[in-house]
């Protein structure tokens, strides 16, 4: 037998919370809906045509993809020590990790041209195999990672920790080597946080404008020269004003938002709310 | 057998030190300790999981002690079972075959072998989110059992589970063990499971081993307060359980036949609480199943409440108020009889 719900009159902190929580969604949504919403698909399908705009999106989604998977390769291995270890000054460690988020990110553009600009130490090392980060896709790329690695190395790191260590000393007695028991246990267990994690820096990476407008402002990439969306989305604006920068707008906000939303799905897959 | 040579190891915030054992070949050892002993450590040391400041560990013949984990031979069974949850219980049992690159159908027959052992066949493609804790128990030690180890590890299996499941758990546990002749040390906090399923006992207290004995030994000459105080809390006998007519058990405890409840036959053991007995100065007749005539053969006293112990033989202890000590004029040397439920005997 069911039964209805009864329903206690709502207190006023209720709703006075739902309102005001109302009102931030709807700063969240309205600019976003707006600004899809009031270029016809003609004028977008014309838009995404515009080798300008679709060789700035293809880079901004190549770049990020590349920034995530070095940090994949460099992050996971740092998040996982974090999680296992406790040494001295692994606070302050903590802490430098997430530098990147606070300072201004035309700053980190200017500090990250100090170390890989090719007169510099190791942008020197670089050159000499032929890699170099000043207006070049490589460029993009360290720009793309340096303020967005925080994000999959916290993740990371929090999905390392709600791994039992007892499953790891079991997998050991079992006869799995160190390395054995972090691909086979460790890292499977802690794959929904890391996808997480990356879907995060993948995201931050693709809307990166300051540092990558100091380092790699204008690429050769694939036998054109491109701007990453947001640097675009940015120059239209200064150059031609609203009227024009409003298509190209949409279109970049429309594919961050299906691209984030897919991926966040297959990351929370099979997972309970 | 595994020998363990003056084993020091950093828990925290103290120290395990001199650790001596010897664990026989196929033995049923128990590491007996109050929460907080540090016995998970010592067989994480054991195993090679944790790290040691000194000492040795000896696996049949061959020292390890500096040996990593995956080379000792070891099993390890944890109370919270550790089961890797992205794998079925098959994959579970399978995961230290799969690693010695096992052939295929030589796994799956070794899977489906112990399966059968502990009683799990009928779980070997559900995911382990899906079982009970008996069952995750079970799946736990197929698992460390596959791999043939030369010693099982028990860290309180028993103590996550409810007292019925905790019964089976430990009749699975005698069983499994007789069937494979594994050679287990098995840690627990839990005298009662120590006592049943422990062919010797070591005691562990303030960092050290208080004590190594068969459980008898252990409950006559406590050496440590912790046991000690267990041990005027229970009467523990051992006997043969045989039918007695109208469904009663009757078990011999060496001089007499007391009436119990249980499905149990043949060598068992059964613990009687001292505040279940009653001591009379005549025989009663009443519902009591169990009335035998005794001698007091010591009297402690402890505050308001007194320890009688009544000799038959065997020594009953039992437990009553000063007000009744007083009352009943009991002396040592004086005849009393001793009388308690047959339900009151729990047997295991």
């Amino acid at each position: 037998m069911t039964k209805a719900h009864v329903w206690r009159k709502p207190d006023g902190m209720s709703i006075v919370f739902v309102l005001l929580s109302v009102i931030i969604l709807l700063f969240i949504l309205a600019p976003l809906v707006k600004t899809v919403g009031s270029s016809s698909p003609g004028t977008l399908w014309n838009t995404l045509l515009d080798e300008e705009v679709y060789s700035s999106i293809l880079l901004t989604v190549y770049a990020a993809v590349i920034a995530t998977l070095v940090g994949l390769f460099l992050g996971v291995p740092l998040a996982y020590l974090l999680a296992r270890h406790e040494f001295w000054g692994k606070r302050f460690l903590e802490g430098l990790i997430d530098v990147p988020i606070v300072i201004p990110h035309s700053a980190a553009g200017v500090a990250l041209l100090f170390v890989f600009g090719s007169n510099f130490f190791a942008g020197g090392i670089f050159h000499t195999i032929g890699i170099s980060f000043f207006n070049s896709v490589a460029g993009v790329v360290i720009a793309m990672m340096f303020v967005s690695i925080p994000f999959l190395i916290d993740s990371a790191k929090e999905g390392f920790k709600a791994v039992d260590v007892r499953l790891e000393k079991v997998a050991r007695s079992l006869g799995a080597s160190p390395w054995s028991s972090f691909f086979r246990i460790s890292l499977p267990l802690a794959w929904r946080s890391i996808f997480a994690g990356s879907v995060m820096m993948w995201a931050r990476g693709a809307s990166e404008f300051g540092a990558v407008l100091i380092l790699a402002y204008y690429v050769p990439f694939f036998g054109h020269y491109a701007r990453v969306a947001p640097i675009l989305v940015a120059d239209r604006f200064a150059s031609f004003g609203l009227e024009y920068a409003q298509p190209v707008t949409a279109i970049v906000i429309s594919i961050s938002l299906i691209v984030f939303i897919a991926l966040r799905t297959i990351a929370y897959r099979g997972q309970k709310a | 057998m595994i020998v363990i040579k003056n084993l020091e190891v950093d828990v925290g915030n103290f120290l395990l030190r001199d650790i001596n054992l010897t664990v026989n070949s196929g033995e049923y050892f128990i590491i007996l300790g109050p929460t907080g002993a540090g016995k998970t450590i010592l067989l994480e040391a054991i195993a090679g999981l944790y790290p040691v400041l000194g000492g040795e560990v000896w696996i049949e013949d061959k020292e390890v002690t500096r040996l990593s984990p995956e080379k000792r031979r070891i099993g390890i069974v944890y109370q919270d079972y550790m089961l890797f949850s992205h794998l079925s219980v098959k994959e579970n049992i399978a995961f230290g075959l799969k690693l010695r690159k096992c052939h295929k159908g030589k796994v799956k027959e070794k899977v489906d072998d112990i399966a059968e052992a502990v009683g799990i066949t009928h779980l070997l493609h559900r995911k382990p989110q899906s079982l009970s804790g008996g069952e995750k128990q079970k799946v736990a030690l197929a698992r460390a059992l596959i791999i043939e180890p030369a010693v099982l590890l028990l860290d309180e299996p028993l103590s996550a589970l409810d007292t019925e499941t905790k019964e089976r758990m430990q009749s699975t546990l005698r069983e499994v063990h007789r069937r494979v002749g594994v050679t287990v040390i098995h840690v627990t906090h839990d005298f009662e499971e120590a006592i049943a399923l422990g062919h010797r006992v070591a005691v562990l207290n303030d960092g050290r081993v208080a004590q190594v004995g068969t459980p008898e030994e252990i409950l006559r000459k406590p050496d440590s307060e912790f046991v000690a105080h267990f041990a005027l809390s229970r009467n523990i006998f051992s006997g043969e359980a045989e039918e007695g007519g109208d469904g009663h058990t009757v078990v011999d405890i060496g001089g007499i036949k007391v009436a119990a409840i249980t499905e149990l036959r043949g060598e068992v053991r059964l613990s009687l609480r001292p505040e279940d007995i009653i001591i009379a100065k005549e025989p009663l007749h009443s519902t009591a199943r169990n009335c035998f005539q005794g001698v007091v053969s010591d009297i402690v006293h402890r505050g308001s409440v007194v320890y009688v112990t009544v000799t038959l033989p065997p020594e009953f202890i039992c437990l009553i108020t000063r007000q009744a000590f007083e009352e009943l004029e009991l002396r040592e040397k004086v005849s009393v009889w001793v009388i308690f439920k047959a339900s009151a005997l729990h047997v295991f």
